[in-house]
């Protein structure tokens, strides 16, 4: 790997931007289990891609653990049971943006052990790639950073496709986010486990694990548990957001650019999120299936902050009444990392497998700020990771002048917020980036 | 929970916004302008003061007058007016009549800014728009300066000042050269040490070349200018005199006296970079900057005019938009052909 040795030291993408952290109200609050609750709702499309195909139906018993969907189609995974109790119902559910979406609604039994109907750990190492990979899709494992893009399709690289490195991210660039924090933290030979299980399945030469180096704990145990011989590496990070984002994490360690509209792959790296390789490791030693995981709950309108391992399907209500509710002032809630998070409308709605966090803002976070008049200062170009013109973008999307935007590459947008994040008009440019996208795919899905 | 869930917001992610808003960094370029203000107001007295506050108050009118209507006033908030009348005052001369300074600040906000659409959508930067009115408009009383009292008669007036509407404009005190001037048409160099400390004559901002430059080092600590463009500028300038100082050092300026002197610093930290009317992006402000310097060289020495600065800085907002669009960014994982 050659590298210019200055940029060795600094290890990082260009641009982006330095939101304040807020994670010491969390980062040193060890992982605590939530109770089982009443009321579970699993949506069929909590993923990227297909909906899940349900397999129980209203009435019937199921065990925690037990397969309730399956795969809807290749990019599409499985769901399991949260909980051992009666499925109430499968129809429509209020989803996280506000719409009715099917879902399977299931009522905990009161009076079961909650015993996870564990698998016995699978033979993964005399395994066939694509029986992995099948395996990955059954787990019912997606990208846990906040993604939750099936972990398979990832996974399943093309014929004459090497990959050499395998970058675990635990970047978490995201401000108040400490979850994958803790869980480098508390479960490093778990997490070790997985990227030796993924990167042996790859033929990867090398696993690199991203951190960023404000959670000098978390690289010195992990450092410490890496086994004498294993090919690991923990390569701190410089602090700045996106550096989660896989394409800005590959530049980072390797200097090297994704080119547009190309994948990791291309550049023979597979990133994956800590959660990620943690849910592999606990389905192929334990026989876990993805039933549950680790997100933070904090921001200033939480009474208790913490960091919980929640079955999914657990609504946020409850998971705010563990953490002693919410302070009066409370104005929004998150679900994700305030820069790419999504507000939630209603508390009822479930906890998901891409559910990072679950941020509470008042009054001082959410105000309406005055807009003022683009006046280019350029502060959206310094900040942009993917060197795009936003402030462009914004004037022609606000003149819905969609088509002229594809001119200065809309769709390269990951819509990280950085350029909103920066701007001192207050202009809301990647909601209006987001607008022209939807605008443009809805237009050519029915052109099609 | 016994309590009503509250009502949810849902405005969208970014949550968390950095500190700095459009007003305050509007605000902060007059803070930077406030020492050479004050510098100014030392050498030519309450002369100074009576045509800042002039072309102030004419370039806040014509904002407050040509506001949308819905509710007036609004738009004086971003201090961008109060920012156009004052650069437009630094660029006058000492003795100036006041209802021309106040004229000149009026034209430069209305036909400037506000007919464009207001803030944010204007061609030209409209304190320099407001000054080539000026300069069409009334030559002599724009090329007429005053001495350089240096702090010894503060408080005297000049009559010149309070001269009445288009009523003879008083030119009747007692006039000097600027060291430009001196050099175009006299071959007299003035030392660089009264260049940069402010002991010269000229237009009341241009007069003090080091506090000029403790006010860019402050925007740029700031973020609030691009510094790729004073800069370029600078370089440009320095290049540009140095390269003829090889033909004939006696005749041509040393770079440093071509810095120092006339509204280069003004124009280069102050003007120049105004984000509305400066390219947005980094290629743009180097080939923006580039193109200011040469003209401002071009005009100094082979035009009719002593000092070019203004007339450079305009011709190249005018290229702006052209520059804006060929010198797209490289965009992240393309190749270097994409636009």
């Amino acid at each position: 790997m050659t590298m210019n040795p200055l940029s060795r030291l600094r290890r990082s993408f260009e641009h982006g931007v330095h939101p304040a952290h807020h994670k010491t109200q969390t980062e040193d609050l060890p992982i605590q289990r939530v109770p089982f609750v009443k009321d579970y709702v699993m949506p069929l499309g909590q993923h990227i891609g297909v909906p899940s195909r349900a397999v129980v139906v209203a009435g019937e018993r199921v065990r925690r653990g037990q397969l309730i969907a399956e795969p809807g189609g290749f990019v599409s995974t499985a769901l399991h049971s949260p909980v051992t109790g009666t499925v109430r119902q499968v129809g429509d559910f209020r989803g996280v943006d506000g719409r009715f979406a099917p879902a399977i609604g299931i009522e905990a039994d009161p009076f079961a052990t909650q015993q996870v109907d564990a698998g016995a750990a699978l033979d993964w190492e005399s395994m066939s790639l694509e029986k992995f990979i099948e395996a990955v899709q059954m787990a019912g494992i997606v990208g846990l950073g906040g993604a939750a893009f099936p972990s398979h399709v990832k996974l399943s690289v093309p014929d004459g496709v090497k990959i050499r490195h395998l970058l675990v991210n635990g970047a978490e660039c995201e401000p108040y986010l400490t979850n994958d924090h803790r869980l480098m933290v508390e479960r490093p030979d778990a997490l070790l486990e997985g990227a030796e299980i993924v990167r042996q399945k790859l033929g990867a030469e090398e696993t690199i694990i991203g951190v960023e180096s404000n959670k000098p704990d978390a690289i010195a145990i992990i450092r410490r548990h890496i086994q004498p011989g294993q090919p690991v590496r923990v390569v701190p990070l410089k602090v700045k957001y996106p550096q989660g984002a896989e394409k800005m994490m590959i530049k980072s360690v390797f200097d090297k650019e994704v080119p547009a509209g190309q994948l990791p792959r291309d550049v023979e790296v597979n990133v994956n999120n800590v959660g990620t390789i943690v849910a592999i490791a606990d389905y192929f030693l334990r026989g876990l299936p993805l039933i549950e995981r680790v997100l933070t709950v904090a921001g200033p309108g939480v009474t208790y902050p913490a960091n919980l391992v929640v079955p999914l399907g657990t609504p946020v209500r409850e998971v705010v009444r563990f953490c002693g509710g919410l302070k009066g002032e409370s104005r929004e809630i998150i679900m994700g990392g305030p820069m790419m998070g999504r507000p939630i409308a209603s508390l009822d709605v479930p906890v998901l497998k891409g559910c990072s966090g679950v941020l509470v803002f008042t009054e001082a976070e959410t105000a309406r700020r005055k807009e003022y008049p683009c006046i280019r200062c350029g502060r959206c170009l310094e900040a942009c990771p993917y060197f795009l013109n936003p402030s462009r973008l914004a004037r022609l999307s606000r003149a819905r002048m969609y088509d002229a935007m594809k001119d200065y590459h809309v769709f390269d947008c990951v819509e990280c917020g950085c350029c909103t994040f920066a701007c001192p008009s207050s202009i809301p440019i990647v909601q209006l980036i987001r607008t022209a996208k939807d605008d443009l795919t809805h237009r050519k899905e029915s052109e099609e | 929970m016994k309590n009503k869930d509250p009502d949810l917001l849902l405005f969208h992610a970014p949550l968390l916004r950095q500190g700095m808003t459009t007003p305050k960094a509007m605000r902060d370029v007059i803070y930077a302008l406030l020492p050479a203000t004050g510098a100014s107001i030392w050498f030519f007295g309450l002369s100074a003061l009576l045509v800042l506050g002039a072309s102030i108050a004419g370039a806040v009118l014509a904002e407050w007058l040509f506001d949308n209507g819905q509710r007036r006033g609004e738009s004086l908030r971003d201090a961008t007016a109060v920012l156009t009348g004052l650069l437009l005052g630094l660029t006058l001369p000492p003795g100036l009549p006041m209802w021309m300074a106040f004229l000149g600040g009026f034209v430069g906000v209305s036909l400037g800014k506000v007919i464009w659409g207001g803030l944010g959508h204007n061609l030209f930067n409209p304190a320099l728009l407001g000054r080539a009115f000026l300069q069409a408009t009334f030559p002599i009383a724009m090329t007429t300066w005053v001495v350089n009292s240096n702090g010894g008669e503060f408080t005297s007036v000049y009559a010149s000042s309070l001269a009445l509407p288009f009523m003879q404009s008083g030119i009747d005190s007692v006039t000097a050269a600027t060291p430009l001037g001196m050099l175009k048409f006299d071959q007299e160099v003035t030392p660089l040490a009264n260049l940069m400390f402010g002991k010269i004559n000229g237009s009341l901002g241009e007069t003090s070349g080091l506090l000029l430059l403790l006010g860019g080092i402050y925007l740029w600590l700031r973020r609030d200018l691009d510094w790729r463009i004073p800069v370029s500028i600078l370089l440009t300038v320095v290049l540009f005199s140095a390269v003829l100082g090889l033909f004939d050092a006696a005749r041509f300026p040393t770079p440093l006296f071509s810095v120092f002197s006339g509204g280069l610093l003004l124009g280069a930290i102050y003007m120049a970079t105004d984000p509305v009317s400066s390219p947005v992006t980094p290629r743009g402000a180097w080939i923006f900057g580039i193109g200011v310097g040469v003209l401002v060289m071009l005009i100094r020495v082979f035009g009719g005019l002593p000092e070019g600065v203004m007339y450079a800085i305009l011709l190249m907002n005018a290229a702006t938009p052209l520059i804006d669009r060929y010198t797209q960014p490289r965009v992240f994982g393309r190749g270097a052909d994409s636009p």
